[in-house]
């Protein structure tokens, strides 16, 4: 499957990622690449089969579910001990300008 | 290249268009912790303490659901009339934001919790109108951003990320409104319903109820609808009316100049009623859902729904209805006593105390509503509970008190917090049993009044009310009017 250059860059730019011109190639190489290699799995006849995003397991009920029971937190000073900014027990970030 | 805005369309405008009307609504769930992490779902802690690596979104932290969020979004759910699916998937919903550490947010996208649901609303014709709930789904909240209020607030924002991972449904509702009012219907109705049902507090203060609205307006008669704008930041009930209206004035001045509405997200701005476009840039809407790959499907059997279901509280408009058909009750007192879970519970206890439900409901819509007003109290932090009141309405039923009496009792039990009782004896307070003193006093009174003895034997029958009241005094309200009245006629016959 081909990726175009255009994609990557519509992409790149949801994901935040400034690339050159030169990377953006690359990118739409290596994604096309990439999507030819999953796509050959369009040739096991799925119909019967449910979409799987996790390993399912037959259970009538979720068993991965925790009791409403309050735990640990971290202390303020170790929430925030990677920020490379902060303030008043708060993150600090560049001044939001309204989307 | 500011454009000018058209001018907001005049009432005649308006009325040749028909606005269509749809809401998102946000209930924070009321569980201790978050919903996928055990850290604690409470509002006013000091900023950044109730947090995890997993609410904080650091690499390899996993999400485990909580079962409590899931039972309270399948209470909502049946509340709301909802289908509960057995099968539900979380989905990432991509979008950087600061607030959002992860860079996504866990929700539900093309198989939520629940669905084809309906709220059932009166409009002011007395005519009932069921509006379609499209979808309730799961979600996490995101943290909260300060902008203002710092020294350096110029260069930079604050993040406080304890409300991130607070458990969220979103309800959708489909375009069946036709009015701001039939929104304000509706979402009073549905903060009832979470409410009684105990899932959210829905305290718009604290955030515990959101809302955005899609507003559209169209030609009377026209089947296609216009196109939509988003208003977001619709924060209080008062909020959602004055935006509604000000986005349908709008819409039609556009049309109405000749102009088309633009599909758009704006933001209400209450300190100039005016809605304002927020220009998002078109990429911002691609979010790219896909299936949140640390949470398996949640399975919700037939078992474990009846099993919530079994132990709902009753819903308003059930109880209105019980109120009506069990007590006897008329609408309008019903309507008021179930406004919330605590006034309905305050008077159903007071009502089985007194053995005369009609009587309970009047004394706590007049006398008892009364000095809650007064003093600006709700009727949780009422000092007269529900059984004492109805202790008051039994006496008086019982013929122990008269409602003037009783209207005297109420506010020193106000005061001391003693049973009616207590304060009858203390006071001497109590209706008069005795038919002979009684007799005593109404001859008194009539040995004492030949002048208007004299009018009620020439025809005018209306003075014995003055009796009355010259009894009552005498008496100091401890004789039943009805019985002196009776009396009365008797002996001026």
């Amino acid at each position: 499957m081909k990726i175009t250059e255009q994609e990557v860059r519509y992409v790149a730019g949801l994901a935040h990622l400034q690339l050159t011109d030169q990377e953006i190639a690359r990118m739409a190489r290596d994604l096309g690449d990439i999507l030819t290699h999953i796509e050959k799995l369009n040739e096991l006849d799925t119909s019967g089969a449910a979409p799987m995003a996790q390993v399912l397991y037959d259970a009538p009920e979720t068993a991965t579910l925790r009791e409403d029971q309050p735990g640990g937190t971290l202390a303020n000073a170790d929430a925030l001990a990677n920020a490379p900014l902060s303030g008043a027990g708060q993150f600090k970030v560049p001044k939001i300008i309204e989307r | 290249m500011a454009t000018v805005a058209p001018p907001l369309a005049t009432p005649e405008q308006i009325a040749k268009y028909e606005p269509v009307i749809g809401l998102e609504v946000h209930v924070q769930l009321g569980t201790r912790t978050k919903i996928f992490c055990s850290c604690p779902n409470e509002f006013g802690a000091a900023p950044n303490t109730n947090v995890c690596p997993v609410c904080l979104g650091m690499p390899g932290a996993l999400p485990v659901l909580n079962k409590e969020a899931v039972e309270l979004a399948m209470q909502a759910s049946l509340a709301l009339h909802c289908e509960v699916r057995n099968t539900s998937i979380f989905a990432r919903k991509n979008y950087f934001y600061p607030d959002l550490p992860k860079g996504y947010q866990i929700s539900q996208y093309d198989r939520p919790v629940a669905e084809h649901g309906w709220v059932e609303i009166e409009l002011a014709d007395g005519t009932k109108k069921r509006i379609g709930v499209t979808r309730l789904h799961m979600e996490d909240d995101a943290g909260k951003n300060t902008h203002d209020g710092y020294r350096d607030s110029d260069s930079y924002s604050y993040v406080d990320l304890n409300r991130c991972g607070s458990p969220l449904a979103e309800i959708v509702s489909e375009p069946d409104m036709r009015s701001s009012e039939e929104a304000f219907q509706y979402l009073t109705e549905l903060k009832l319903a979470m409410q009684f049902t105990g899932v959210s507090n829905c305290d718009m203060e604290k955030g515990n109820l959101r809302c955005d609205a899609n507003v559209s307006v169209r030609l009377k008669g026209a089947e296609k609808f216009g196109t939509k704008a988003e208003i977001k930041n619709l924060n209080s009930f008062r909020f959602l009316r004055q935006a509604i209206d000000y986005e349908i004035a709008r819409q039609v001045g556009v049309l109405e100049s000749g102009g088309k509405v633009v599909q758009e997200t704006r933001l209400y701005n209450p300190d100039i009623d005016e809605t304002l476009s927020m220009r998002s840039k078109e990429e911002a809407h691609d979010y790219r859902y896909f299936p949140e790959p640390d949470l398996v499907p949640l399975q919700i059997s037939d078992e474990w729904l009846a099993r919530v279901k079994a132990g709902m509280t009753e819903l308003p408009a059930e109880r209105r209805k019980r109120f009506v058909e069990e007590y006897g009750l008329r609408e309008y007192d019903a309507q008021v006593l179930t406004a919330t879970r605590e006034l309905a519970e305050y008077y159903e206890e007071a009502a089985r105390v007194s053995g005369d439900p009609k009587l309970a409901a009047n004394w706590v819509t007049g006398d008892l509503a009364g000095m809650l007003k007064a003093e600006g109290k709700e009727i949780e932090d009422s000092r007269v509970s529900a059984a004492r009141l109805g202790e008051l309405a039994g006496l008086i039923a019982k013929g122990e008190l008269t409602g003037k009496l009783a209207k005297e009792i109420l506010p020193k039990m106000w005061e001391s917090g003693d049973a009616p009782r207590a304060i009858m004896e203390r006071e001497g307070l109590k209706a008069m049993s005795d038919t002979g003193e009684i007799e005593k006093i109404i001859e008194q009174v009539i040995a004492g009044n030949p002048k208007q003895v004299e009018q009620y034997k020439g025809g005018k029958t209306s003075v014995i009310q003055f009796f009355v009241g010259q009894v009552m005094k005498a008496t100091r309200g401890q004789a039943n009017p009805a019985t002196v009245t009776e009396v009365l006629k008797q002996k001026l016959g």
